[in-house]
């Protein structure tokens, strides 16, 4: 049955992790190198080296990741692994510098380390929460599905508001256009688009047609919602116009209701992978810095 | 006078063409009947540029015509220059509308076009393809009336009026509506014949309004027209009255005619009524009426190279001259492991002799049997299968013994000469029930499912004998351990074969319990009415029990038990089976511990609000036919689609599922990926019988794929499609380093490849049968969505997710 990353194998790898963190604190309370603990000791070597295997084994989970035909355990298992080892880390990697922090590579090193797994647990966050927000968002269509409904609303839109008024047909020619999902970063997670303006743009023209016609303009007020408004143009049931201009807004708010679900759609999928963007370049980062920390060490020992 | 031929052909495909070729060849007097103005209508159907492939390699062409695998338009055009060259006595246009055989054994054959001629013998070779139905109204072979369409791009700007409600004709319709203007013409209120997605589309592109329907409409006549704009118009007998539309062209697509009642009309008997059934011919491939020979597809043979041979050999044999089938030397080798068993004849005729299941069929049913199977002369000792395998292939049994290890029985069941085994599966589409082993000196005919099935289906006689054995074998593994010989025959004598549709009641809460079922084949679920509601308990697979709860305590049906899918079952009548239990304590004591078990399991599903729901839900997808189904978790999926990726990485470039197609219920997504059904669709109609199942249950296609697209077709679940094989990809580490080619999952390219249309073969999911760890879907899963289970599962997998 469906196992998530966190109870992946009845959590065995939360169990290591946690094993690995108390032996650590065993040895760091029993350990006593004479001077402030620091990552000189022949304990503080041995952390400094497990953090170190750790941090490359974390990161061969990239390359696991992509390995399809390989049977060294599953692609589950190894980021269970990843999420709780890497978490252990923070633990050993501060056991081995004993708490000593300064303005230097060393601690550059550390603190790209902590960024690196402070992003991983945004990671896990965003994989726990938006999978469900995202199909509750989806009602069971897909996003193709969706932009497919959009496009052919578009088209019927149009040809509707070409039989009303040219001034209409602007107004949803310009929707039209401005509608835009997706786009750069900011606008993928903004979750943003262009399809409310074009409502409020119909509403104007209706206004402005029912005052040209000489009957009462009505109470628009804000917050009102779109029934009252849908509801005094059946009034007019006489005239043909009101009844496609009604027709055209039911059509613009249904594109609506798509683009907005469409745009969060965008969003949740962006903020699943965006935290990557930031993960993985960090921790090619980290290894370098990793690098340099090590070879430093050596050379003034 | 009508003109007299020694041999008259009807129908220049492979196998009529093969025939009158090699007539003229050898100076026969022969006459070749084609309904259309070009030779080999199936081929020339087939789309423009389509490469055709020559399975069964291993078969010898013996024609003089030549074929070879390769492109439609090649192909073709060699057998039109062979045909001239041959200067072979073609008819176009002769459709023939009926066949007669005189007392004087002289046949008289009448064509549409009002010609008649006469000759000695007749081969029919007009495959299963059957003619077009065209409109029945004046003005249906006008210029601008057509019954196919190839290219629905070729035409832009018309008024085009398609007739019809199938598949066919909404496919035509909606492509062509996007640059015409189309109007669709049905006789029906609706198009409930049409599959789901033709449906919604039509119904969509009608609500569009890019296509206009006439319903409960039919066309009285079509005219030319010489003046106005339009070439044509058709008048209309609408429910409102007569209407007219002027028209461009008229697309019909009426479906063909079986070409069964045609040939029936010839006098040639089908052994039942089973659509699949096949008329039997002899091994000079002559039917019951005597010199009336049927060659290819519609004698059963539906490979090209196949009918070519057929073609050849048969007027061979109107001839008088003996000839070795093409086939013989392909037997011969079967039975190079046979010692003293003398010609490829007398060792047939052993094989029939000693199985007596065998012994109905006539000798060229005989010959194609044992081309699809092998001669198997295990060592004892050595396992023929193992319980629980997936295989479905058929044995019987030729010299020797095999035991058979039955579950909850101490000594195996012994089997020998003339017995059969492996009916079980074949039957049920199920596992293995019991392990095999050889005995000693053992030999054993293996026949593949699908030979086996059309054996079943064309000879009623090894029909009832193999159904006979399977009751009594169902009986026995089920009560076998407690009651004895005599009991269970008298069991047996009361059963019967049941069949329901699809979604059919076996019985109802609250009916009288009068009698028990095992499940044959299909499923069933058992749903309780709780609140008003039909609530699914559980799903029960073939092999298994249903009814017994009421036999033994209450006398009414605590439950519903109803199809998932087309079912069988064997009914066992309730008195027998309660005069059993009460002569049998030890019997009645296991069924009552049985009974508590799912009394128990079904309250739990009861407890359980929405458990039931995933069932049905799953049941919905088809999933009642499925042994193993991916489904996906939404909560869990973070739609990397590293599962897509994986298995495009593992399988030659193209992903064989759509994670984000599929309904999705209660966060369970099912994606459109195989399910590994146990009656595979795809295997129905597949000419080179490429389609198997693996001892694992993974359904999948061998090389020999010759690309029809016929699974593609069948696959109700949208599984399976065409594909060419993606050039090679630079491993990860030149990707990652170097930035060559497509990186991991990423679609291969080469511009190269898609023009090359060799390469088109089915593709679909083989549940990574080569792959040492398994379903690299589920394997690359990062966060555990991805699983996939099999319907036994279905109750615990529901009641983990609460």
């Amino acid at each position: 049955m469906h196992d998530s990353l966190l109870t992946h194998a009845k959590s065995r790898y939360l169990w290591i992790s946690l094993a690995l963190c108390v032996v650590s604190i065993i040895l760091y309370v029993w350990h006593d190198p004479g001077i402030a603990p620091n990552g000189g000791s022949w304990l503080g070597y041995t952390l400094g080296t497990v953090a170190a295997l750790l941090i490359v084994w974390l990161m061969l989970f990239g390359i696991r990741k992509r390995s399809y035909s390989t049977t060294i355990g599953t692609t589950l298992g190894w980021l269970s692994a990843h999420v709780y080892l890497g978490t252990a880390l923070i633990l050993i990697a501060l056991l081995h510098c004993g708490f000593q922090f300064g303005w230097n590579l060393h601690t550059l090193t550390l603190v790209l380390m902590l960024l690196v797994i402070f992003s991983g647990f945004f990671g896990v966050y965003t994989y726990l929460r938006y999978p469900t927000l995202m199909t509750r968002n989806r009602e069971s269509a897909t996003r193709d599905a969706m932009l497919e409904e959009i496009e052919e609303i578009d088209q019927n839109a149009l040809s509707l508001a070409d039989g009303i008024a040219p001034e209409i047909h602007g107004v949803v020619l310009r929707s039209i256009e401005n509608t835009r999902l997706g786009g750069g970063v900011w606008t993928q997670l903004r979750a943003r688009d262009g399809s409310d303006i074009a409502i409020s743009r119909v509403r104007a023209a209706i206004e402005k047609r029912e005052t040209q016609i000489g009957g009462p303009p009505p109470a628009m007020q804000a917050g009102q919602t779109m029934l009252v408004m849908v509801d005094f143009l059946a009034g007019q049931a006489d005239d043909k116009q009101s009844e496609a201009l009604r027709k055209l807004i039911d059509m613009l708010s249904r594109k609506r209701s798509l683009a907005s679900r469409v745009a969060r759609d965008i969003q949740y999928q962006a903020i699943m992978e965006i935290w990557l963007y930031i993960h993985v370049p960090l921790s090619v980062t980290l290894l370098a810095a990793l690098v340099g920390h090590i070879i430093s060490v050596f050379f003034y020992w | 006078m009508a003109e007299r031929f020694k041999i008259a052909i009807v129908g220049s495909g492979p196998g009529g063409l093969s025939a009158a070729a090699r007539a003229a060849e050898r100076n026969e007097s022969h006459v070749l009947l084609e309904a259309e103005p070009h030779l080999s209508n199936t081929i020339f159907q087939y789309q423009k540029g389509k490469f055709v492939m020559d399975e069964p390699g291993i078969l010898p062409l013996r024609s003089p015509i030549p074929f070879e695998a390769g492109l439609r338009e090649t192909i073709l055009g060699a057998w039109d220059d062979a045909t001239t060259r041959l200067k072979v006595n073609v008819r176009h246009q002769h459709e023939v509308s009926a066949i007669k055989r005189r007392d004087d054994g002289i046949f008289e054959i009448k064509c549409k076009n009002g010609q008649s001629i006469e000759a000695e013998a007749v081969v029919l070779g007009i495959g299963l393809q059957g003619n077009l139905r065209k409109l029945g109204v004046a003005g249906e072979d006008l210029p601008f009336v057509q019954y196919q369409l190839d290219d629905p791009e070729a035409y832009e700007g018309e008024t085009i009026v398609v007739v019809g409600a199938g598949d066919a004709a909404i496919e035509n319709a909606v492509a062509l509506a996007k640059q015409n203007n189309v109007v669709i013409v049905n006789r029906k209120d609706e198009f409930g014949r049409a599959k789901k997605g033709n449906e919604a589309a039509i119904l969509k592109a009608i609500e569009d309004g890019t296509i206009e329907c006439y319903y409960n409409s039919a066309p009285e006549k079509v005219e030319a027209l010489s003046a106005g704009r339009k070439p044509g118009r058709m008048i209309l007998n609408t429910a409102n009255g007569r209407a007219q539309i002027l028209l461009d062209r008229v697309i019909a697509r009426l479906g063909a005619t079986a070409p069964r009642g045609f040939v029936e009309g010839c006098g040639v008997v089908f052994p039942n009524k089973d659509p699949a059934s096949v008329p039997a011919i002899s091994a000079q491939y002559e039917s019951n009426v005597k010199g009336l020979y049927i060659v290819g597809a519609l004698g059963g043979y539906p490979l090209i190279k196949q009918a070519m041979n057929q073609g050849y050999e048969v007027v061979e044999y109107i001839t008088g001259t003996a000839v070795e089938p093409a086939d013989a030397p392909l037997l011969k080798a079967k039975f190079t492991n046979l010692k003293g068993i003398g010609s490829v004849d007398q060792a047939l005729a052993q094989i029939q002799k000693n199985v007596p299941v065998l012994s109905h069929i006539t000798p060229l049913q005989m010959r194609e049997f044992m081309l699809d199977s092998d001669i198997r002369t295990p060592a004892e000792g050595e396992v023929i299968f193992e319980r629980n395998d997936y295989t479905n292939s058929f044995y019987s049994i030729v010299e020797g013994e095999v035991r058979i290890a039955v579950e909850g029985r101490p000594a195996p069941v012994i089997l020998r000469r003339g017995d059969f085994f492996g009916e079980m599966s074949l039957i049920s589409g199920r596992r293995r029930s019991a392990t095999v082993t050889a005995g000693a000196n053992c030999i054993m005919v293996e026949t593949p499912r699908r030979s086996m099935n059309k054996l079943i289906n064309s000879v009623e006689a090894v029909k009832a004998e193999i159904d006979r054995v399977f009751i009594i074998r169902a009986i026995q593994s089920r009560f076998a351990s407690e009651a004895n010989a005599a009991q269970l025959a008298e069991m047996a004598s009361h059963a019967t074969l049941q069949r329901f549709k699809a979604g059919e009641y076996v019985f109802k809460e609250g009916d009288e319990g009068d009698s028990l079922h095992l499940v044959r084949i299909g499923s069933l679920t058992i749903s309780r009415l709780i609140g008003g509601k039909d609530i699914v308990l559980t799903y029960v697979a073939a092999g298994n029990y249903v009814g017994e709860m009421a036999l033994m305590g209450e006398s009414s049906r605590s439950a519903s038990a109803r199809a998932a899918i087309a079912t069988e079952t064997i009914r066992l009548d309730g008195k027998a089976f309660k005069q059993l239990i009460s002569r049998i304590p030890a019997l009645k004591l296991r069924l009552q511990k049985e009974f508590k078990e799912r009394t128990a399991a079904n309250l739990a599903m009861q407890a359980m609000p929405g458990g039931g729901d995933i069932i049905s839900f799953l049941m919905a997808q088809g999933a009642g036919e499925a042994t193993d189904i991916l489904l996906i978790d939404e909560s869990l999926c973070v739609r990397c689609d590293n599962c897509e990726k994986a298995c495009a990485e593992t399988h030659g470039g193209t992903s064989r599922l759509d994670r984000e197609a599929g309904p999705t219920f209660a966060n369970v997504h099912v994606p459109t990926s195989c399910r590994h059904c146990e009656h595979p669709h795809c295997m129905k109609d597949c000419p080179p019988d490429a389609l198997r199942r693996a001892p694992n249950g993974e359904v999948f296609i061998t090389d020999n794929c010759i690309g029809c697209g016929n699974c593609e077709r069948n696959c109700p679940y949208g599984v399976i499609h065409m594909a060419s094989k993606p050039p090679k990809k630079p491993g990860l580490l030149q990707w990652l380093l170097l930035g060559r080619g497509p990186g991991p999952g990423e679609a291969p390219y080469d511009p190269k490849a898609t023009k090359d249309p060799k390469a088109k073969k089915a593709v679909k999911c083989d549940m990574c049968k080569d792959q040492a760890g398994g379903a690299a879907c589920v394997r690359a899963c990062p966060t555990g969505a991805a699983i996939r289970i099999s319907p036994e599962e279905f109750p615990t997998y529901a009641q983990s997710r609460r």
